[in-house]
């Protein structure tokens, strides 16, 4: 019933002759969704990541590349042909139906029989939780129901190759919010939609999605589970951009095993030659750094208290650096500052190099 | 598969410089090919055509000499002539007409306007006793056939000594514009946060300093809009205009209309009066035209 | 948005106030004044109770021009309406088009209604204009002088022409501020052109609707100078509208207290009207859901 959807090298620019990189809303793409696949793309606005959504759902249609559904090229069709299904930021409804018009709108404007589109309606007022409502005026209810009524519109076709969220969850109040993502997360599992979900929220794409897609300036800049991403970010971007605080990044130079730190030295896990002229720069998370009496001697700036542990920002030969501790460790008063081998990262010019054990 | 296919997204540099001419013509072909070949633009194409054909036929007549306009049909001027501008341009009878015009409409515009700017920010930040009466009954004189003014204007600027005068007329006119200046400021202006009121007086800001200083500039384009539609209105007016003056403020659209009644057949200068008489609003659309849809889009039932 | 409950806001509707009562209650006063009186000169006045209202009510010209200005109103209003919405429909969304388009259809709106008398004044003449010209070549008997039919249909054509602008700007506005994601949501419901207009389009045009329909009603049901310019409401009387009718009684023959009395009659039923309209519109706005 669903599609893997497949995109290889696709490029997009909005302008007409894009003349350099920078004109273009998303570089080059090679991505496979996997049938039954619940997918998020994730990154800051104006990464390209609804570009790329609207080249699936085939509202923008790319300047170069192709999709394939189940591996046959639909570049050239339209959104209708391509039976796919999506949720906008803010609810799309109707107005002046009621909900189980609104619901019966995309099947009836494809004839099909009216005991058909009654049993089809029926099931999706079941499965959206709506039964109750389905003769009110779609308007009268709340944005989230709205949301759902959107999203019902779409399930209720059978055909459908795929679900698209654009920031499902903008206008939704912030206690709704995890409902109506856990329902999805229901939704998925037990009808095995393929979905693929943009936001620019990490905590909605890493509970949502199996794997997450992370876009920064119109590329792909990692694919991975909410683990790897976590644990072995690709791009110095990645390691800011998820977890709470981001990663901490610091220039330093390679001699062997040895990572130099203005005075200061950090052994690394492994080795790796790196060519001249490009920045070296160690990331290692919050979660992986030691307060304790031995290591790199530092300076406390700012101690954030946030429940079960403490952020404490930290100075390390003129740079910023936040380490967390857990809430009832001590903080000695001549602190120190040590790195657990397993969380640190190198990468040069931005991407992560691989050490050499 | 993560690797695998993340590496190869890296971004190559010789493919993006060189690649986006070809693939840009590519999918514009592709589009068109889609949707097949558009015809709206025939709708407002023909529609325009249609406003524009009279309009034409004026111009195209204020060029030529009477001769040519009486005794031959020609689709444009054979004989091109000023003579029917220079008319105009020396007689003080008639370009005093336009001076008149716009004297009486800049003041309209500006009285119109100034008075509207308090009411509609007290419609749109407080409730008071009788605010929905008073709003409503606002309106109603915008509904007010022009018409039936016209008699006892006369006779209660008569009585005031104000015929023959510019503010008469500016003042009149006020009956259909202050409410329509009241109703489209009214909607600018409560798209306008109270917030941003509340700050500028926690901030130690008077009313009327506040106002001036940070209201006004942030409903600037609204302003813009009322005084476009003020303008509009004053200029296009004749009945009233044409009742309260006699020869000195005279507008240029009554001193048109006695021109055919009196000579009758001098239609090169009537046809170049009445072209005079569309430029003025032809160069307010031009300045507004970014704000005209959204002029439109604003103002409450 | 919540407003404070503020009764020295008073003072700053103030200027408005004192500005419409001189501009509009004091003449108003005058003119009820002059409806419950009779003169013979001299401005001596007596008091004639609701005789003018009566005589009003009862006289044949009264009540044809009253039919007339209806009619009118009703051809404009079912021309004007869905043609602009249907120019609107097919305006261009963006790039230089729109100026184009704006700036060209707004020109109408901006030029002297005397003078847009004028244009159509000479543009139908048979001798010298483009319109009657041509007409009389085709062979079609046109001549808005003598024909009352012509004469209709020029007046009519004329405030199409003039007006037409307002209901497309006016829609225009309205189309333009519905979000994209609306038509892409129908997209992919598979709406045909005609779905998209009935159940996202005209919904979200309901208020810019409304007040095109009143300032349309208003100005139709109050027109003067266009036809008094081109006809000087003949042949005969046949467009004769009430506004005409009554400048003709106030100033023309100076019958000061019919015409008080028509006035007033007169301002009642616009209001009338505009009221129905509003009210019904509103509750189909209700209704269906704005």
């Amino acid at each position: 019933m669903m599609a893997r959807i497949e995109l290889q090298q696709l490029q997009h620019s909005y302008l007409a002759r894009p003349k350099s990189a920078a004109d273009y809303a998303l570089k080059e793409v090679n991505h496979t969704f996997d049938d039954g696949g619940a997918y998020a793309l994730l990154g800051p606005s104006g990464c390209g990541k609804t570009t790329l959504l609207s080249i699936i759902s085939g509202l923008v249609t790319p300047s170069e590349g192709k999709i394939l559904f189940n591996g046959e090229d639909v570049t050239e069709r339209s959104t209708e042909q391509r039976n796919i299904a999506q949720v906008f930021q803010f609810p799309v409804i109707y107005d002046t139906m009621t909900v189980a018009q609104n619901l019966a709108f995309p099947l009836r404007n494809r004839r099909l029989p009216e005991d058909e589109i009654n049993r089809r309606v029926a099931e999706i007022l079941e499965m959206i939780g709506l039964t109750d409502r389905a003769d009110r005026r779609a308007r009268r209810l709340t944005a989230d129901q709205k949301q759902k009524i959107s999203l019902g519109r779409g399930l209720v076709r059978s055909d459908v190759n795929a679900i698209l969220f654009d920031e499902p969850l903008t206008v939704i109040d912030p206690h709704m919010k995890w409902q109506l993502r856990s329902q999805l997360k229901q939704l998925h599992r037990r009808f095995g939609y393929t979905m693929v979900y943009v936001t620019h929220d990490q905590t909605e794409a890493l509970t949502f999605a199996d794997t997450v897609v992370v876009m920064y300036e119109g590329q792909i800049v990692q694919i991975g589970t909410p683990s790897q991403l976590f644990e072995k970010p690709r791009h110095t971007f990645v390691g800011y951009f998820i977890g709470s605080p981001g990663m901490n990044v610091l220039p330093v130079e390679l001699d062997g095993r040895t990572a130099r730190l203005g005075g200061s030295a950090v052994e690394l896990p492994g080795s790796i030659e790196v060519g001249q002229g490009s920045t070296i720069e160690l990331g290692i998370r919050p979660e992986y750094l030691r307060l304790g009496r031995e290591g790199l001697p530092t300076r406390i700036t700012k101690i954030e208290d946030i429940g079960r542990r403490k952020i404490v920002h930290a100075e390390l030969e003129g740079h910023e650096v936040a380490v967390i501790v857990p809430e009832h460790e001590e903080i000695p008063a001549d602190p120190r500052l040590s790195f657990d081998q397993r969380g640190i990262n190198l990468y040069a010019d931005s991407w992560r190099l691989e050490l050499e054990p | 598969m993560t690797d695998d296919a993340s590496r190869s997204t890296v971004i190559r540099a010789d493919a993006t410089t060189s690649a986006p001419t070809v693939a840009t013509r590519t999918s514009r072909l592709r589009r068109a090919g889609r949707n097949g070949p558009r015809t709206s633009w025939l709708v407002p194409t023909l529609y325009i055509i249609f406003l524009m054909l009279p309009i034409y036929w004026l111009v195209n007549m204020s060029f030529k000499t009477n001769v040519e306009i009486t005794s031959s049909f020609t689709l444009w001027p054979r004989t091109f002539t000023l003579r029917n501008y220079a008319v105009i341009f020396t007689d003080p009878s008639w370009y005093n007409g336009y001076i008149n015009s716009i004297i009486y409409v800049v003041l309209n515009t500006v009285i119109s306007v100034a008075v509207a700017l308090p009411a509609a920010y007290a419609f749109s930040r407080y409730r008071f006793l009788g605010d929905k009466h008073l709003f409503f009954w606002l309106l109603t004189n915008r509904m007010a056939p022009p018409a039936v003014f016209v008699l006892p204007f006369f006779q209660l600027y008569s009585a005031f000594g104000l015929i023959d005068t510019h503010i008469a007329v500016a003042l009149a006119h006020c009956l259909f514009n202050v409410p329509l200046a009241v109703w489209i400021l009214e909607g600018f202006m409560s798209g306008v946060p109270k917030e941003i009121d509340e700050t500028a007086y926690i901030d130690g800001y008077s009313f009327p300093r506040f106002f001036v200083r940070i209201f006004v500039p942030l409903i600037a384009s609204g302003i813009g809009v009322a005084a476009f539609f003020c303008f509009m209105f004053s200029w296009v007016e004749l009945l009233i205009a044409r009742t309260l003056t006699t020869t000195d403020a005279k507008p240029i659209s009554a001193i048109m209309t006695r021109t055919v009644s009196a000579s009758g057949l001098d239609w090169g200068v009537l046809a170049a009066a009445g072209v005079l008489t569309i430029i003025p609003g032809a160069l307010v659309i031009y300045f507004v035209r970014n704000y005209i849809a959204k002029g439109f889009a604003l103002g409450r039932v | 948005m919540d407003r404070t409950w503020n009764n020295k806001a008073w003072f700053l509707v103030l200027p408005v106030l004192l500005l419409v009562a001189f501009s509009a209650i004091i003449p108003l006063m005058t003119v009820v004044n002059y409806s419950v009186q009779d003169t013979f000169g001299n401005n001596v006045f007596f008091w004639v109770g609701v005789e003018w209202f009566e005589e009003l009510l009862h006289s044949p010209r009264f009540w044809q021009a009253l039919l007339r200005n209806l009619i009118f109103s009703a051809i404009i209003l079912a021309i004007q309406i869905p043609l602009g919405v249907f120019i609107a429909l097919n305006m261009p969304r963006r790039g230089w088009g729109v100026s184009v388009c704006l700036v060209l259809m707004a020109l109408p709106l901006l030029i002297p209604w005397n003078v847009v008398g004028t244009i159509w004044q000479v543009f139908g003449r048979v001798d010298i204009g483009l319109l009657g010209y041509t007409l009389a070549r085709l062979g079609i008997n046109y001549n808005y002088v003598q024909d009352p039919l012509a004469a209709w249909v020029t007046v009519i054509v004329m405030d199409i022409w003039h007006w037409t602008s307002l209901v497309v700007l006016l829609c225009y506005a309205g189309l333009v501020s519905i979000p994209d994601a609306y038509f892409q949501a129908a997209k992919i419901d598979g709406a045909s052109r005609w779905s998209v207009f009935r159940y996202i389009q005209l919904p979200k045009m309901n208020r810019v609707l409304l007040i095109a329909v009143l300032l349309r009603f208003m100005d139709s049901f109050m027109i003067y100078t266009e036809p008094f310019v081109v006809t000087g409401g003949g042949p005969g009387n046949e467009t004769t509208f009430l506004s005409i009718d009554l400048v003709k009684m106030a100033i023309g023959q100076f019958d000061v207290g019919p015409a008080a009395a028509m006035s007033l009659v007169y301002f009642l039923i616009v209001l009338l009207v505009c009221w129905v309209f509003y009210t019904v519109m509103t509750n189909y706005g209700e209704e269906s859901g704005r």
